[in-house]
């Protein structure tokens, strides 16, 4: 029928930019303050637009484990190994926790 | 429906805003007004502040005052000199911000902050009422100690294209006009001024023009500054290898005069006759800041609270980007882009009756291009230190090794989040 046909694309549409909506708030939190730094490069919530890795909804352990790495210099990066350094453990701990959360 | 009031408007901040708050709504009974934040300049700091203070708290009403309808990127707008860009790819409508988070975009011109009665004066609208103000006026532009072009009728033809926009684009056409062989030549300020490696970024960026267009052409650097402010090996190296014989840096060389007809540059050793003269003159906050009394530093910058960014002459007005003394964090659009992040947390929190948050950290990547496929960065992170209230560089700052067009996608790529986390 016409009319469900259109519903069944309409309605996914619909929940889609109903998610969309409140994806554009979220709580001011010590950790979402924290990680909106990185959004200068990784846009918004981590969801990168162009070159930078796309590090909304990374898991909570690659997180911590790459931020780690980019410390000690066992990964080896442009900038994150600068940018690692400046952060401690409990700042970490609270961007692992804010990117892991994110959609992608 | 609601018909009492939140905590949240409960806790609007300060006498006058509680007498708001109990004004009688047209029914006689108390009904609560939500709070309002007024934004001055829509730049990577105030539209980032803006974004944010919706994304955080949308029950605060936020209001921008931007005399633009479009955002122009002053990072990238170098690319503009060398061809490599145009401008309208450094171009972003407000409208698309103002929409998706409901942010109110008003067009037009601060000319006044009455902070006793908490409005901002506009040029041609009526004022509008704040109880808490973002100050974001980016750098005006100080002739007062060039006496051949302090009058505005003189710059026609010496452009300082430090604002991306028209005069970027009319400073490429000069460059096009120059003959082979002709001279370039660029004054630079002492610091602190907007953007400390992009005058050296222009000298590589025209010098890579000349390479291609016009190999006979030279590139004289005035710069008031004792030596290459930032990146110094990074941009030496470059001139030095990729633009043999282009380059003249003459440092300690501070403007003293212009004569605008004959385009000659004087200064204290130097009388420079040029084919197209770009003086970048001393800059100093916006002059709205001057008008709000923000200013409390040298005459020109505004001293803020790195906890909250508010003023520390003037309760109740936040001051971000170039128009304040941040250092060490460079006056770049990175920074601004960080501190409307800061100051909006703080602003929100401020007007739950909450404290901001105490240790704020915030990273800053300034990308330069030597060529139009080479770029080079510095990077660092900053962090309050409450025991200086001042910012400190945190462990790890330093600039690339070399030259590489990795980088060079790095920085286009950075372009392109920077403009989506404060624009989009």
């Amino acid at each position: 029928m016409k009319t469900n046909k259109r519903l069944r694309t309409a309605l996914p549409l619909a929940i889609a930019l109903m998610a969309e909506g409140a994806l554009a708030q979220e709580t001011l939190t010590p950790g979402s303050l924290v990680a909106a730094s990185c959004a200068a490069c990784h846009n918004t919530q981590g969801r990168s637009v162009e070159g930078t890795p796309v590090i909304a909804g990374i898991a909570r352990e690659q997180f911590i484990n790459s931020f780690k790495e980019f410390q000690s210099g066992a990964r080896k990066a442009t900038v994150m190994h600068r940018h690692a350094k400046g952060y401690n453990d409990q700042e970490i701990e609270l961007l692992a926790d804010y990117f892991s959360a994110q959609k992608r | 429906m609601s018909t009492g009031f939140s905590r949240r408007d409960f806790l609007l901040s300060g006498a006058g805003a509680s007498l708001y708050a109990f004004a009688p709504s047209i029914f006689g009974a108390p009904k609560a007004r939500k709070a309002r934040v007024v934004v001055l300049g829509a730049g990577f700091g105030g539209a980032t502040a803006a974004k944010y203070i919706k994304r955080w708290a949308p029950e605060i009403e936020v209001t921008v005052i931007e005399r633009n309808a479009s955002f122009i990127s002053c990072p990238q707008s170098n690319l503009i000199l060398s061809g490599a860009r145009t401008l309208e790819q450094l171009t972003t409508r407000y409208d698309t911000l103002g929409k998706a988070y409901g942010i109110h975009f008003i067009r037009d011109e601060a000319v006044a902050v009455d902070h006793d009665r908490k409005v901002v004066r506009l040029k041609r609208g009526k004022a509008v009422p704040y109880d808490r103000l973002i100050l974001s006026p980016g750098i005006d532009l100080d002739y007062s100690a060039l006496p051949g072009i302090a009058d505005e009728s003189k710059r026609q033809h010496v452009l300082h294209a430090w604002k991306a926009g028209p005069q970027t684009v009319a400073l490429r056409k000069q460059l096009e006009g120059i003959p082979d062989g002709g001279v370039y030549a660029l004054t630079i300020p002492k610091a602190p001024y907007r953007c400390p490696p992009g005058p050296y970024e222009r000298v590589s960026l025209v010098a890579s023009y000349f390479r291609e267009a016009k190999p006979k052409s030279k590139i004289i650097v005035l710069d008031a500054n004792p030596d290459i402010v930032s990146k110094k090996g990074l941009f030496t190296a470059a001139w030095n290898e990729l633009y043999p014989g282009i380059v003249d840096y003459r440092p300690n060389n501070a403007l003293q005069d212009v004569d605008p007809a004959t385009l000659t540059a004087k200064t204290d050793f130097d009388t420079v006759k040029a084919d197209v003269l770009n003086v970048v003159p001393p800059n100093k906050a916006g002059a709205i800041a001057f008008q709000a009394g923000v200013i409390n530093a040298d005459e020109r910058w505004s001293k803020v609270d790195f906890v909250s960014y508010e003023s520390t002459s003037v309760p109740g007005i936040h001051v971000i980007g170039d128009a304040t003394v941040s250092s060490p964090a460079p006056k770049s659009g990175h920074v601004a882009n960080q501190q409307g992040k800061i100051a909006a947390a703080a602003v929100v929190s401020l007007l739950r009756g909450e404290q901001p948050y105490a240790s704020p950290v915030f990273s800053n990547t300034c990308y330069s291009w030597v060529s139009n496929t080479e770029a080079v960065h510095v990077a660092a992170v900053y962090r309050y230190d409450a025991t200086k209230q001042a910012l400190a560089v945190a462990e790890g700052t330093g600039v690339s090794e070399k030259r590489t067009t990795a980088e060079a996608e790095f920085a286009r790529a950075w372009a392109s989040n920077v403009w989506s986390d404060a624009l989009l």
